[in-house]
């Protein structure tokens, strides 16, 4: 691999680090384009994976013996190789939990449900995906505090007029999307963070589709919160990252309860462990967490610059190869101002229907509405297919999806 | 999966519209998917044979050219063999495979006539019926 910065990927190398890509269904190479949904995980990290079970599998924190330091070693320094990625201040502000989504409802249950009330109000955006949107619906449902949501235009950017209106001295929780996994949409969480602290909110950032794919800073972003989960950046499933500001996590309290998040406990109290593993109950993904790590290895290795140039040189190349069909509808804003994913509507023909022909030419995208159900009521399609793309991905595979596309066409024509 | 007879009823479909006097009429929907299907159903004069059946939606190709099937093989019918119809009847009559993750749009029609019939019965309370939850 090349290191500097601006060198094209050696994609042909970095494929032969994914065997699964050389998976063929009756003949077909595979095309694997459901980057979004989940990213291939690379040699490097499976052999993460099996050393830690074949020499030095043992639990954290629990013991003095030899292998269990190990263990505890490997999966604290995990903590700090996140921060350093990510550019938090120390491991105290890593908190590692299942995925995005468990990351949200841990500041939902721990922050929301003891510090909202009537009068308080979370602003959202229309493109949040439901593990933002459920989980404030519900803390709001709880505490009888208010969900309001940021517009989002007809090219599919957020309204920050209206942003600017919805954000008040009420506003509490600001909790938007960085890269929206439908419209592809690119947010100014800076500025609405900006916003958010001006009126003395917190500001969450939803990092699922943008921390593989492009260097995150939560500096940068002057984020309070930011969620991304292992999976979709190389690394295993069972693994996600919720990054906190110090002080607003030590003021937090717990969300599970259990084993190592505790001082001191007697049968009438108990008192907590220090950050992060205050909130990380019970014996944790310590496999998942080290291979995290050495999923943010294997990126930095070939550069976050490089990922996102990559990404977003793709998406532009789909949205201009699928826009020469007069009869297709993509979503989002313009190809060359998106992440790498673009989601789009055959006129003709149900997402659903897309994509089961897609796969018979070993294409493989995701169908569905994608966890944000009211912006698709929004966009008037029930569902849409999405292509989205990584580390590994090609303009020969994008061919091979217009392609199969057209034969789509063609069948329900 | 698209043999040319899913594909011709998804293009052409049967029996498509509403009847002038249905003896029931009863709506699916299957949300995550957005499939949508109504039947509509006449019964004779005794209340056991299906005499007229129509339908109309809006979904993928399998969940409309299922309907469509279904409206013409259900008529004929007695109500007593429409509940005995499962999804392996349903796949026979498409005559092709179909994966796990589409057998939901391929019962619906199926579910929507029974559920339509056993709620005129009186033998079930539901406004609308879905196959999301089956499996």
């Amino acid at each position: 691999m090349g290191t500097t910065e601006s060198a094209p990927l050696a994609v042909e190398d970095i494929r032969a680090d994914f065997p699964i890509l050389e998976r063929e269904f009756d003949g077909t190479p595979l095309v694997y384009l459901d980057n979004a949904a989940t990213s291939q995980t690379p040699d490097q990290v499976v052999d993460a994976i099996v050393e830690y079970y074949r020499t030095y599998n043992s639990n954290v924190h629990r013991g003095i013996h030899q292998l269990s330091q190990e263990a505890s070693i490997a999966y604290e320094e995990a903590h700090d190789r996140v921060a350093e990625f990510i550019g938090a201040e120390s491991r105290e502000e890593i908190v590692f939990t299942k995925n995005t989504t468990e990351s949200m409802n841990l500041v939902a249950y721990a922050w929301g449900l003891n510090e909202l009330g009537p009068g308080d109000e979370v602003v959202l955006t229309e493109m949040e995906h439901h593990a933002s949107l459920v989980t404030w619906q519900q803390v709001a449902k709880r505490t009888g505090a208010t969900v309001k949501f940021v517009r989002v235009d007809d090219e599919g950017y957020l309204d920050m007029d209206h942003a600017r209106e919805l954000i008040t001295d009420d506003t509490e929780m600001v909790s938007v999307v960085h890269i929206s996994n439908t419209l592809g949409t690119i947010n100014p969480v800076a500025d609405l963070a900006d916003l958010a602290h001006d009126h003395d909110a917190y500001m969450f950032v939803d990092g699922a589709q943008s921390v593989p794919t492009r260097p995150v800073d939560v500096g940068e972003i002057d984020a309070d919160f930011l969620a991304f989960s292992g999976h979709k950046m190389c690394g295993p499933t069972g693994i996600g990252v919720l990054y906190g500001k110090e002080p607003i996590l030590d003021a937090m309290q717990p969300y599970l309860y259990g084993g190592d998040m505790i001082r001191k406990v007697t049968f009438e109290e108990s008192t907590w462990n220090e950050l992060p593993w205050k909130f990380e109950a019970g014996t944790p993904n310590i496999c998942q967490g080290i291979a995290l790590a050495e999923a943010i290895d294997y990126l930095e290795d070939i550069g976050m610059d490089r990922v996102q140039a990559h990404e977003e040189q793709l998406a532009e190349y789909a949205y201009d190869r699928l826009s020469e069909f007069e009869d297709i509808e993509i979503y989002g804003p313009p190809g060359d101002d998106r992440g790498g994913l673009v989601a789009f509507n055959l006129d003709a023909v149900h997402a659903h229907d897309t994509s089961e022909i897609l796969n018979e030419f070993a294409v493989a995208v995701r169908a569905g509405d994608h966890c944000t159900q009211p912006l698709h009521d929004k966009l008037g399609a029930p569902a849409s297919a999405r292509a989205s793309f990584y580390i590994y991905n090609t303009r020969e595979e994008v061919d091979k999806l217009v392609e199969a596309l057209a034969d789509a066409r063609e069948l329900f024509a | 999966m698209y043999r040319q007879q899913i594909l011709d009823h998804y293009k052409s479909p049967r029996n498509y519209g509403e009847l002038e006097e249905p003896t029931f009429t009863h709506v699916g929907e299957n949300p995550m998917c957005g499939d949508t299907i109504e039947m509509q159903v006449k019964l004779d004069d005794d209340e056991e044979e299906i005499e007229y059946v129509t339908f109309q939606g809006d979904g993928c190709a399998i969940s409309q050219a299922s309907a469509s099937m279904l409206s013409e093989k259900l008529q004929g019918m007695t109500v007593e063999d429409l509940q005995e119809l499962d999804r392996d009847d349903v796949v026979d009559m498409l005559g092709v495979d179909i994966s796990p993750m589409r057998i939901k749009c391929a019962v619906l029609a199926e579910k929507v006539a029974q559920d339509g019939a056993d709620i005129y019965f009186g033998e079930l309370d539901v406004d609308k019926t879905t196959t999301e939850d089956d499996d």
